[in-house]
């Protein structure tokens, strides 16, 4: 299995916040990670500076998949990160509320198609042919994801959970070589979560690596191969479930913000 | 006796509201006292009072006042009516226009008429008829700015005199036609907005709009003083009407010409614009609107899609540059004011932001209307910037909202088709 | 180098009266985060209350004294009412709508406003009355910077110090310190945040009459379109000292008026504006969080 991302030392300070200091992290193609942490770690911060949203303050941050031969993507702007092949979810939900379902999805086929102004003026062929298959795409992601039934419905008009999916949808559209997901499961009730977890593993199966920050640990588990817990934006542990599951110091870091709750 | 308690509690707020009527008037008949009432004369030495302009200020607020309560009470009650029933809430304007069953008919008919204007009417109202199409391109132009990409352009006339310039100066200079500049001026103008545009759009929304306006009256004060160039104030004239294959043109005849050049211009305005909105693009545009985050992380390029925005609205603001400098034969910079970007804006904003129909109305109503009531000219562009405010305020779609057409897929046939989505229009 | 004195003080005179208009532009931005478009046409009426209020007293046979003291006080007076005004009708009914919404009501309110002032008095340039004196202690120097300049540029940096302390230490201005910072919050502490706006408005309104009176009776005439271009350059001046900052306001105002005056002295002075237009379009390119302003960063 070869390294998909490589972040090197990565450190994000805001003003005198020290947000996230030297974090390493690998992931392989076809693995399942997870990012956990106490809220206010600095996961979101992680996501925002691999994406390219925030620039890091230091540290490096490598792509490699088969079509981008270990690239730094520092620097790069978000869009262009997606192109090169990683595409995320926002933690708030951030879709685009009055367009469709479909039309949600067929925005993350965007990068992937070329039409422009004479082909959108005078329907080319070329064009006519892209937007039919941008739309068969894009129907063709929902049917995976179980929305194919609201299709035509307004974003706005999904349930939490089924929005959550529908941001999942989106950027599976963008083809992610690696795909981030920031708290998916939150605010999903137990049978939407047992979905969304039947869901994650589809795509593992189907070879997708997938970064994953989540609160709910028992999806946590029983999805990873390997996690990462940050807390205060510095990494503390890191191992498979098992070995985190019995880590004091992150016990301890988990039970230091219970007693706070 | 319940009655008469409901009664009771309508009169006593019928009352509450006209004391409160009462007040705003007083307030504001203190407000427009020093202006309104009083007028000096500095060297005659003598002060007029203009007591009726407050007796007109008391009667007109205190109206003004209760039917405005009365209005957004209906308003809420609608809304609330609406948050209970979920049919469709779509206006009777906006139900008219984007039903091909009325809209194709009503469209048939005005181009019809539009054919036949210059036959029935004479050559003084077609040039007016002509000037109003040429505000209806220019309001499409901008709408492609404001209201397809959400950018708020105060700067758009800068567009406008780069066309009429590029006509004008190539005109006289070079003795190149009409025709062969219209595409030259289109794009000029274009890169313009391409060079403009290109360090200021990533700025956010309200100072884009203050960078845009700088830009703009900077052109305009350029024009102004670079007199080797353009002449300075005095203007350029004697610059040619169009060309008809080398035939020559009487003026009426000329009158006329403009005018049927004008309708295909806006022919051609209404299909470009309409398949923009339906396309790749006029999605990212939308969607830029609404999350740029979201969007760039979709993988969109921010900068280069607003910047295709920017250069076509001011790719049609240069045509409409070259038609004006070829219709007036004359162009200063006086007409290239921020007032005039100002003009552009009001009918994009009034007529609707994003809907093709709502723009072309309100260019007719806002350049027609004065025209027509010319008692009224004095007061148009107090009546502009009062109705923009009102408008934001009431009405912030505009008079027909732009309803937006959903693709409406259907996996069994694999079809789509554009479709008014109805839970969704009615909505500001 | 007298030449170069001469320039400096006419460039502090007009950077005083661009700090003081762009010190409402500033508060205002601050507090509800609005360019307020029409804060322009606030000044020119309080230029033109200013001047009808003088002429008729004058006409009257008031006494000099009486006269600049009154026509001031109305000046604040009507142009504080305007402000508040404008805000009740054109902005707190879309306090909540998208963001370019209230902007372009601004606009249509300074639309208004400007062809109000034109149909209710005049089109044409209106000769203003010289207000201030001459002093006789300022005789040595008044070839270089007159009393009027010396007025204003004193009184200016005087507001200025009243305005930050009144911000710093009064109730008031800690409530409007609040409400900038955090208006759910501000709300949830008991803060009465539409009265802490209103007054906002109120006392940068006030400011734009004094900057109205001070210009007028400076440079001896007004119309109704003077508002429009003072308005941009006092926003170009609030931008370059970083929007929100008082200080920002006024040390934006002094370096615009500053280069215009050395542009217009050494370069042409026919594009006088052009110079004021091209440094807004520059700093906002280049550093739109000006010289003393905070970057703001947006959270995801
Ligand atoms: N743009 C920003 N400016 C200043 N501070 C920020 C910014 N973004 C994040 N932070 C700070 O960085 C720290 C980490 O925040 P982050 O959102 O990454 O936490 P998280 O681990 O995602 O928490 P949660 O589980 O609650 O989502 C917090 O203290 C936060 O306040
Ligand atoms: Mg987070």
């Amino acid at each position: 299995m070869s390294l998909i991302l490589d972040v090197k030392k990565l450190s994000m300070r805001f003003g005198g916040i020290h947000a996230l200091t030297d974090v390493d992290l690998q992931i392989s193609s076809g693995e399942i990670v997870a990012l956990i942490g106490p809220n206010g770690a600095g996961k979101t911060t992680f996501f925002n500076c691999v994406t390219g949203i925030y620039k890091p303050t230091s540290g490096d941050v490598l792509l490699n998949t088969p079509k981008t031969k270990n690239i730094r993507l520092n620097g790069l702007k978000p869009n262009q990160v997606t192109i090169k092949g990683m595409a995320r979810t926002f933690q708030n939900i951030r879709l685009f509320q009055s367009m469709s379902v479909l039309e949600n999805v067929m925005i993350g086929r965007h990068c992937r198609t070329k039409s422009f102004i004479f082909g959108a003026a005078f329907r080319t062929k070329f064009t006519r042919e892209e937007e039919q298959q941008t739309i068969e795409k894009s129907y063709a992601i929902l049917q995976k994801i179980g929305l194919e039934v609201s299709a035509n419905e307004l974003a706005s008009n999904l349930s939490y959970g089924e929005q959550r999916r529908l941001e999942i949808a989106r950027a599976l559209a963008t083809e992610p070589a690696l795909l981030l997901l920031d708290e998916p499961a939150a605010g999903m009730n137990p049978q939407e979560t047992q979905d969304l977890e039947a869901l994650i593993l589809r795509l593992q199966q189907e070879g997708q690596a997938i970064l994953l920050i989540e609160h709910d640990m028992k999806l946590v588990m029983n999805l990873s191969h390997r996690i990462y817990v940050l807390d205060y934006g510095t990494l503390i542990a890191t191992g498979t479930p098992q070995e985190i599951r019995n880590n004091p110091t992150v016990i301890k870091a988990y039970l230091g913000e219970g007693a706070d709750a | 006796m319940i009655n008469d308690n409901a009664q009771n509690n309508k009169d006593i707020k019928l009352i509450t509201e006209i004391t409160r009527s009462l007040k705003v008037s007083l307030w504001f008949v203190f407000l427009t006292f020093p202006l309104l009432v009083i007028k000096v004369d500095a060297l005659e030495k003598t002060v007029e009072y203009r007591w009726q302009n407050m007796l007109y200020v008391a009667i007109g607020t205190f109206l003004v006042s209760l039917l405005s309560k009365f209005f957004l009470d209906q308003n809420t009650k609608r809304k609330e009516r609406a948050a209970l029933v979920t049919e469709p809430q779509i206006g009777f304007l906006e139900r008219i226009f984007n039903e091909p069953k009325y809209l194709y008919p009503i469209a048939f008919a005005a181009c019809l008429f539009a054919l036949i204007f210059p036959l029935i009417f004479s050559p003084y109202q077609t040039n007016i008829m002509t000037t109003a199409l040429m505000y209806v391109v220019l309001g499409l132009g901008l709408n492609i700015v404001v209201g397809m990409a959400g950018l708020l352009d105060l700067g758009f006339v800068a567009f406008y005199a780069v066309g009429a310039y590029s006509y004008a100066l190539l005109n006289t200079h070079f003795d190149l036609g009409f025709w062969i500049v219209l595409p030259i001026g289109a794009i000029l103008a274009a890169l313009f907005g391409i060079i403009l545009g290109f360090p200021v759009l990533r700025l956010r929304g309200d100072y884009l709009a203050i960078v845009t306006l700088g830009f703009g009256e900077i052109i305009r004060l350029v024009l102004e003083n670079w007199n080797e160039f353009s002449q300075g104030p005095s203007g350029i004239s004697n610059i040619d009407r169009p060309g008809l294959f080398g035939m020559e043109l009487t003026l009426n005849q000329s009158i006329n010409y403009m005018f049927y050049i004008m309708i295909g211009l806006v022919l051609f305005t209404i299909f470009f614009v309409n398949r923009l909105q339906n396309s790749r693009l006029g999605r990212a545009w939308i969607a830029l609107r609404e999350d740029e985050i979201a969007c760039q992380a979709m993988g969109i390029d921010k900068t280069k899609t607003k910047l295709t925005a920017f250069a076509l609205g001011a790719t049609w603001a240069g045509m409409v540059g070259v038609i004006f400098a070829a219709k007036t034969t004359f162009i200063n910079p006086a007409s290239f004011t921020f007032l005039e970007s100002a003009i552009i804006l009001a009918i994009v904003v009034i007529g609707g932001m994003g809907s093709i129909v709502g723009v072309i109305v309100g260019a007719f109503v806002l350049i027609l209307l004065p025209e027509y009531l010319r008692a009224l000219s004095d007061y148009r562009m107090l009546a502009f910037g009062a109705i923009m405010v009102m408008v934001m305020i009431y009405r912030p779609q505009g008079i027909i909202s732009n309803v937006r057409k959903h693709i409406q897929y259907d996996p069994e046939e694999k079809t789509a088709k554009k479709s008014v989505d109805t839970t969704q229009a009615g909505k500001s | 180098m007298e030449y170069f004195i001469e320039l400096f003080f006419s460039g502090l005179t007009r950077g005083s009266i661009y700090a003081l208009i762009a010190l409402g532009y500033t508060m205002v931005y601050g507090i509800i985060g609005l360019i307020n478009f029409a804060h322009g046409e606030i000044y020119m009426i309080g230029a033109f209350t200013a001047y009808v209020i003088a002429t008729v007293l004058g006409i009257y046979g008031f006494p000099v004294l009486a006269i600049i003291v009154l026509a001031g006080l109305a000046a604040a007076i009507w142009s504080s009412a305007y402000g508040y005004t404008i805000e009740k009708v054109a902005y707190k009914p879309i306090r909540h709508a998208p963001r370019l919404s209230p902007l372009i009501s601004a606009i249509g309110m300074s639309i208004f406003l400007q062809n109000y002032v034109l149909l209710a008095q005049t089109s044409d340039f209106l000769a203003f009355p010289e207000l201030i004196p001459d002093f006789e202690f300022m005789e040595p120097i008044a070839h270089i910077v007159g009393t009027t300049d010396m007025v204003i540029i004193v009184s200016t940096i005087v507001i200025m110090l009243l305005l930050t302390l009144f911000i710093k230490k009064s109730r008031t201005g800690k409530a409007m310190r609040a409400t900038a910072q955090d208006r759910t919050m501000a709300k949830l502490i008991g803060i009465n945040v539409d009265q802490v706006i209103s007054v906002t408005f109120i006392i940068g309104s006030a400011l734009a009459a004094l900057g109205g009176l001070l210009i007028a009776s400076h440079i001896g005439q007004i119309n109704f379109y003077i508002g429009f271009i003072a308005g941009i350059k006092a926003f170009t001046a609030a931008v370059l000292g970083g929007i929100g900052s008082i200080p920002g306001a006024v040390l934006g105002g002094f370096i615009l008026g500053l280069t215009e005056s050395f542009a217009t002295g050494y370069v042409s002075s026919d594009y006088e504006d052009v110079f004021a237009f091209s440094l807004l379009v520059l700093i906002l390119i280049f550093k739109p969080s000006g010289l003393l302003g905070k970057a703001e960063v947006q959270k995801v």
